[in-house]
């Protein structure tokens, strides 16, 4: 089939079955657009067309964490393309399979500071897995093969392929790509070494005390059923990182919450206490563990990870299994069923149900520093919409209260922008994850200081039809820069009030939405109850004190046991 | 192996634009200290050889290589044990020789060292000297006496010793 290299990029997303792409057309991709127009009229490759290419990149990468499937964003040279990077930078830290289709200033024009032009595969090589740049129109069909091979397997995580405007003219004879080999790349079987298997096993069954500590690999590898299985015949108690919140229901006895710096206090008294942690899919972030050299430090440690590099990268472990989560903790539990089920009751369950006690009235009281506390928000939205739901977040306090109150029932159904910690993701996360799953409610917990770094996508919502309901936690301050102030620098809030603007329901009518301001919990459970099947975008305005913390909290570079309950 | 020995990682990748950057990048990146790096052709077609020298621990080294070998680009990565590899790097040093007396002290030790006066001049030779490293730099040490004009190194280029091929599982 002889077509233009446009029409060879959009051959090659249909044979990866692409179905949406969220971006922004420019001047070096409107041949690239022009390829588009006709599957719009077909109406067989959906185009989402955003107002930010930030927003378009989020959006991808929410779709991709909802679905477990690449997700696609494209911008033009230069300023289309640098407005990616954040996004991209999400998804890298995230381990995300984002595919970004980036024009470029034709040839000839390169390196030549032309109009709209930007290194951009220069700008993106140290947050992708992999950068390319076309330079025939030949390499179209072997390159984005490539592109979605390298994205969605082993660890994935972003591909750019960057194509200068000429090339989209040139003609090529387009053919699916047959399996296509870049230098050293392997995709792994992700079978775990059964030598391995047989040292963790020898663990497994020398510990009193097991903590099971899951990541956003678990998430990942769909390996939710494994490690509830796994954890259930130890038995072992799970705690898990942020990334890896819905990898157990957190209704599930055994499930401790997340760990780290606002972890819960049974889930880091657990690590501080447990004699054997199993930390899978996850990477022993700061964050995530306090202080490095102290965690685990009476423990002994099993890590699981499709990443060789993670193995020893942050901290020293006993028993390293590189492989894939949901191979490996199946592969264990086979094994532990083989050598017999160990007994249920013992001093260390014991041990967990008397920390979870202990905990039990801090998270159950209701107490706010004036208006609405962010603890009751969070179990009012927990149990007014459908246990399916998908929840997105902000970043900062919002994140965290999101993290620590609301409890996720199914993995992939809490999308947080975890690694790079980039406020403004939550929103249009929300949106990529609603087109992504449409038969599922989506709600996206944002703080104000966060939801204005992309609520301009707001008309995207309208326009597109994509009815998230955002509930903004509104302290009119940046809560959790401040809240540091508050602990570390002697309350000198510097430039963290944002003043008294802009009113959220207005600004939601301005765009077409909804909006909403709610004054007490009665308004806020019927607003969510109401904005559950609706056919709009929705944006629910809470107030909430600015002297709220989040709490409990590690100080940075404390252990887990040091931890701050009030303040 | 004492925790500043010299380091030797050879890497075979493919030879395409932007492989030596995302090498580079990496290592910039992840905040290693490399000593030399250099780049080069090999026996095969549409591969090169990058060999990375640096000063560091095990675990350094280790999770330097596994990081590099993240890269697709990347055929194959590995350590190469000192002891079990063949190093050379080469420089070239230009001494001011304007004096007989000092001219002909600088060819005995060019003789000493197996070195080459590559280019003279009434006032100057530019001598090159291939070895180890440790070697180049007694020849250097020397030198400095006469008066040093400039210098360039290659940075070193290395194989392990014996029949096997990093390649050969290709």
């Amino acid at each position: 089939m002889r077509v233009s290299g446009a029409k060879a990029v959009v051959e090659a997303l249909r044979d990866e079955k692409i179905e949406v792409i969220f971006g922004i057309p420019g001047g070096s991709t409107i041949p690239f657009y022009d390829a588009l127009y006709e599957c719009a009229e077909k109406g067989d490759l959906r185009h989402i067309l955003a107002r930010h290419e930030q927003c378009a990149a989020h959006m991808a990468d929410g779709y991709a964490r909802a679905k477990g499937m690449p997700g696609v964003c494209t911008a033009t040279s230069g300023p289309g393309a640098t407005n990616l990077v954040t996004g991209i930078a999400v998804a890298h830290m995230d381990s995300s399979p984002v595919v970004a289709i980036t024009g470029q200033v034709p040839r000839t024009m390169i390196g030549k500071d032309a109009f709209q032009e930007a290194d951009i595969v220069g700008i993106v090589t140290p947050i992708t897995k992999y950068a390319f740049q076309i330079t025939n129109a030949s390499e179209i069909p072997d390159t984005m093969r490539a592109a979605f091979m390298l994205a969605n397997t082993n660890r994935k995580g972003p591909v750019l392929v960057d194509i200068p405007k000429d090339v989209f003219y040139e003609e090529v004879d387009y053919m699916e790509a047959e399996k296509v080999r870049i230098g050293g790349y392997v995709v792994k079987s992700g079978e775990p070494h059964p030598y391995s298997i047989k040292r963790a096993l020898g663990l497994v069954l020398e510990s009193e005390r097991p903590l099971i500590v899951a990541g956003g690999g678990v998430i990942a590898s769909n390996a939710s059923a494994e490690l509830v299985r796994l954890a259930e015949l130890m038995p072992a108690p799970v705690a898990t990182t942020l990334m890896g919140k819905g990898a157990i229901p957190e209704v599930h006895p055994l499930s401790l919450g997340m760990i780290g710096m606002h972890g819960k206090g049974e889930a880091n008294m657990a690590a501080e206490e447990a004699d054997l942690l199993i930390a899978v899919g996850m990477r022993f972030n700061d964050r995530t563990v306090g202080r490095m050299e102290k965690f685990g430090e009476n423990a002994r440690i099993i890590h699981i990870d499709i990443d060789p590099a993670e193995i020893g990268k942050n901290l020293g472990v006993d028993v390293p299994i590189v492989a894939d989560a949901r191979k490996a903790l199946g592969t264990l539990a086979d094994r532990l069923l083989e050598v017999g089920i160990r007994k249920k009751e013992n001093e260390w369950s014991k041990r967990i149900a008397e920390l979870k006690e202990k905990y039990r009235e801090f998270y159950n009281s209701d107490e706010s520093k004036g208006a609405l506390s962010p603890k009751r928000i969070m179990k009012i939205l927990r149990s007014s919409i459908p246990e399916r739901s998908i929840v997105t977040t902000g970043v900062g306090q919002n994140q965290m209260w999101a993290a620590l109150h609301f409890q996720v029932l199914e993995p992939r159904t809490f999308i947080t922008s975890g690694g790079l910690g980039a406020m403004g993701f939550g929103f249009p996360a929300s949106l990529g994850a609603k087109v992504a799953c449409p038969d599922r409610p989506v709600f996206n917990i944002d703080g104000d200081g966060s939801f204005l770094m992309t609520e301009q996508d707001l008309a995207t919502a309208v326009v597109e039809r994509i009815p998230t309901v955002t509930l903004v936690l509104d302290n009119r301050v940046l809560g959790m820069v401040r809240q540091w102030q508050c602990m570390f620098c002697d309350k000198r809030y510097s430039e963290t009030d944002l003043g008294a603007v802009p009113d959220f329901a207005k600004l939601a009518e301005a765009y077409g939405a909804e909006g909403i301001r709610v004054e007490n919990y009665g308004d806020l459970e019927s607003a969510i109850r109401r904005s559950v099947g609706a056919e709009v975008p929705v944006v629910i305005d809470v107030p909430v004190s600015r002297d709220e913390k989040v709490l409990p909290m590690v100080p940075p570079g404390k252990t887990l046991r040091e931890v701050v309950w009030f303040g | 192996m004492a925790e500043d020995e010299m380091r030797i990682i050879s890497a075979l990748v493919e030879d395409r634009p932007g492989v030596l950057f995302k090498v580079a990048s990496l290592i910039r990146r992840r905040g290693f200290n490399i000593a030399t790096i250099t780049v080069g052709g090999t026996e095969k077609e549409k591969v090169s050889r990058i060999t990375i020298t640096m000063k560091g621990n095990a675990a350094i080294v280790e999770q330097l290589v596994k990081q590099l070998s993240k890269i697709p680009d990347v055929i194959k990565i590995s350590e190469l044990e000192p002891e079990a590899s063949a190093f050379r790097e080469l420089a070239l040093v230009k001494v001011s020789a304007a004096e007989p007396a000092k001219r002909s002290d600088i060819l005995n030790y060019i003789s000493i060292f197996r070195a080459r006066v590559i280019d003279a001049s009434k006032d100057s030779l530019v001598i090159e000297v291939v070895g180890q490293p440790r070697k180049i730099q007694a020849f250097l040490d020397l030198m400095k006496g006469f008066g040093i004009i400039e210098m360039a190194k290659t940075g070193i280029v290395a194989l392990s010793r014996g029949a096997k091929s990093a390649s050969a599982a290709d």
